[in-house]
């Protein structure tokens, strides 16, 4: 690694933390522009109740005092505050709770979102323009366009309402698969996309030609030469596909009923309960951003050629 | 007279009036083409662009047309007549079934105009819900990408005209918004801004409109503009070198003169192609955020909002789920393959 690549890890990692501030900041300052404070959704609560309110979640302290404590918890303690809705709780226990069934759920996704995605590829880019191409970008096209919560209810009438055959409920291991599946048909098509055109490019370089030339057989040529190269530009899919499985996953366990980090951040949203909505969104930006970056690096580093400015 | 090679003396043979096969050189055997129709030709040669303007168009025209003679509007709720009792026998009504007084006039010999999707859960034709909530869908569509096309225009020529400390300036702006998580934010923006603009627009035009969309606008406004002011920057930058833009400028040309006249216009295919992609990716963020209930106010439908209210009675109605799904797919799908038919038929050097 020479000193360019470490100065573009360095620039990339300096406007990653600005970012994750960019976001904390706009955050804070975004729900507290918000007439009448969190507790404007309660019922009726008397003068005195509310100052004691205020003053139990520090509000009735200056604006910027309360954004310094905010950004110092969580730099510090990565912590968020209490939640506001459910009484007791803390917001990073809340988001830890849903963080470990989203895990899951988001994991498995992804993983049959890179394997079916990169066989699908590749099969597509060796048999390029016969019948089975085809076919598979036509249902590639058809994943990308349609909504994930409308796939995954399309899913749920037709495989557990009208076939019966798996849970509607997602609490259970076997309610996890349709959500799983509902989850990775998208980013399984975008990597699909991404491997054949890539596979493609691979596949008319000079070097394809001299293996055959040399007479290296045809198996050793598309694994030992062709996919492993191909699979560079995927890399830079997988930021993309992190964000799209968290948004998504957002919907998908509202549909599925998935007690995760996504139903707790809808619920904080029509429950306004602000700290759980703060916390929620600079956790999942976090994720990303850092996803985001790990792509980013992984990819300077595995393709030396490539001239990043 | 032998002739001197170097000689100067014009030749009077050169300048002879043209003979009639010399002539026919210079007809035009077919006229000259624009830019426009150019890559319209190539566009309607291709299939699938073809049928995908076609169903664009048909849906589009549906939808503004068949509100305005539908016997039935998308908010009345047939079951409430006032001054009377509620007649609940209007809910829920299965495809091309009818409610109590409606049978009576049945019996009576009256003609009743039917209900082609049944009704919904408050006893309101589903049929031309759906027709409005692609309508609804549609117009958000079309109206984010609008921001989104003048705001990234404007931004991406100033930074790709000017140059220096503003391309500076405003390309670390666009890094910026480009790293924050969009939707996270969105979903942010819509959730506070449903609470913070109701008072703000209430009896105004603007209220007709709801808060959700106004505060879906400004999303778009803010967050979506930099992808497409990234590549107006980058075709500006390469333009501005060429002869013509020098041409202009020595002539005294103004710089707002030379974006607009020169640069702006050879940007367009760049312009088409992108405002095509947004289209689709706008009514994919409504319905996603109407689903989370942040969508168009009710008693408004959207394409999205009809089918996160029909997920609550999704096994005994399923098709008011399917409908809409139907619906937005057919239409998310079909922008999405005219849009990449148009980057093949406008700019046929970026084709993959």
């Amino acid at each position: 690694m020479n000193s360019k690549t470490l100065m573009y890890i360095l620039k990339r990692i300096a406007m990653a933390i600005l970012t994750v501030w960019i976001v904390i900041t706009v955050t804070f300052f975004v729900m507290h522009a918000v007439p009448g404070g969190p507790f404007l959704a309660e019922k009726a609560v008397s003068e005195a109740a509310q100052k004691a309110l205020e003053a139990k979640y520090g509000m009735d302290k200056p604006l910027m005092v309360q954004y310094g404590t905010y950004l110092k918890d969580i730099v510090t303690k990565f912590d968020f505050g209490p939640s506001i809705k459910l009484r007791g709780r803390q917001v990073i226990d809340v988001i830890m709770d849903g963080m470990r069934t989203s895990a899951k759920l988001g994991l498995y996704a992804a993983a049959i979102a890179l394997v079916s995605g990169i066989v699908l590829g590749a099969v597509a880019a060796l048999r390029r323009n016969k019948f089975i191409d085809k076919c598979i970008m036509v249902l590639t096209t058809a994943f990308i366009s349609m909504p994930s919560f409308i796939m995954g209810s399309l899913m749920l009438i037709v495989f557990s309402v009208k076939l019966g055959w798996l849970p509607a409920n997602g609490d259970s291991a076997k309610g996890l698969i349709l959500p799983v599946i509902a989850l990775s048909l998208s980013p399984m098509a975008n990597i699909t996309r991404l491997t054949r055109s890539s596979m493609l490019d691979v596949l008319s370089q000079d070097y394809i030609r001299t293996a055959r030339a040399k007479g290296v057989p045809p198996v050793k040529i598309i694994f030992g030469h062709a996919l492993k190269n191909s699979l560079i530009p995927v890399i830079t899919y997988a930021g993309p596909m992190l964000a799209y499985i968290v948004t998504g996953s957002l919907v998908i366990e509202q549909v599925f009923a998935v007690p995760g980090i996504g139903r707790a951040f809808v619920s904080s949203i029509t429950g306004r309960d602000y700290p759980l909505i703060m916390g929620t969104t600079i956790v999942l930006a976090l994720l990303i951003v850092v996803m985001n970056l790990v792509s980013d690096i992984l990819y300077k580093i595995v393709d030396p050629r490539i001239n990043l400015e | 007279m032998k002739k001197n090679p170097f000689s100067l003396h014009v030749d009077l043979d050169d300048f002879l009036p043209a003979t009639d096969a010399e002539k026919e050189y210079m007809v035009q055997m077919r006229p000259s083409t624009t830019f426009f129709k150019d890559g319209m030709k190539r566009l309607l040669r291709n299939p699938v662009a073809t049928v995908s303007l076609i169903v664009i168009i048909v849906i589009t025209l549906a939808s503004l047309i068949i509100p305005s003679f539908w016997p039935y509007k998308y908010d009345t709720m047939l079951g409430v007549t006032p001054g009377r009792p509620v007649d609940a026998s209007y809910n829920n009504l299965a495809p091309f079934q009818y409610g109590k007084t409606e049978l009576k006039k049945i019996e009576a010999g009256e003609e009743v105009f039917p209900h082609v999707f049944g009704t919904d859960s408050a006893g309101r034709d589903y049929f031309i819900r759906v027709v409005y909530g692609t309508r609804i869908s549609l117009a958000v569509g079309f109206f984010a990408s609008l921001i989104v096309l003048v705001i990234g225009i404007t931004m991406g020529s100033i930074a790709g005209y000017c140059g220096g400390k503003v391309d500076m300036f405003i390309m670390r702006v666009v890094d910026i918004i480009y790293s924050l998580p969009d939707t996270l934010m969105i979903i942010l923006f819509a959730s506070v801004m449903k609470v913070t603009l109701g008072p703000l627009i209430e009896n105004t035009i603007l209220n007709k409109l709801g808060s959700n969309m106004i505060s879906l606008f400004i999303v778009f406004a803010l967050l979506y503009w930099v992808s497409m002011a990234r590549q107006i920057r980058g075709q500006i930058l390469s333009l501005k070198e060429q002869e013509y833009v020098l041409a202009a400028r020595s002539t005294g040309a103004r710089a707002g003169w030379i974006i607009r006249k020169h640069l702006i216009p050879n940007c367009i295919s760049v312009i088409i192609i992108s405002t095509a992609l947004q289209i689709p990716s706008a009514i994919f963020t409504e319905s996603f955020l109407s689903f989370l209930g942040l969508g168009v106010n009710a008693p408004m439908p959207s394409l999205g909002s009809l089918a996160s209210d029909a997920l609550n009675g999704m096994s005994s109605y399923p098709y008011r789920l399917v409908i809409p799904a139907v619906t937005i797919s057919l239409v998310v799908l079909s922008l999405n393959l005219f849009g990449d038919g148009l980057r093949d038929a406008f700019d046929p050097k970026l084709k993959s």
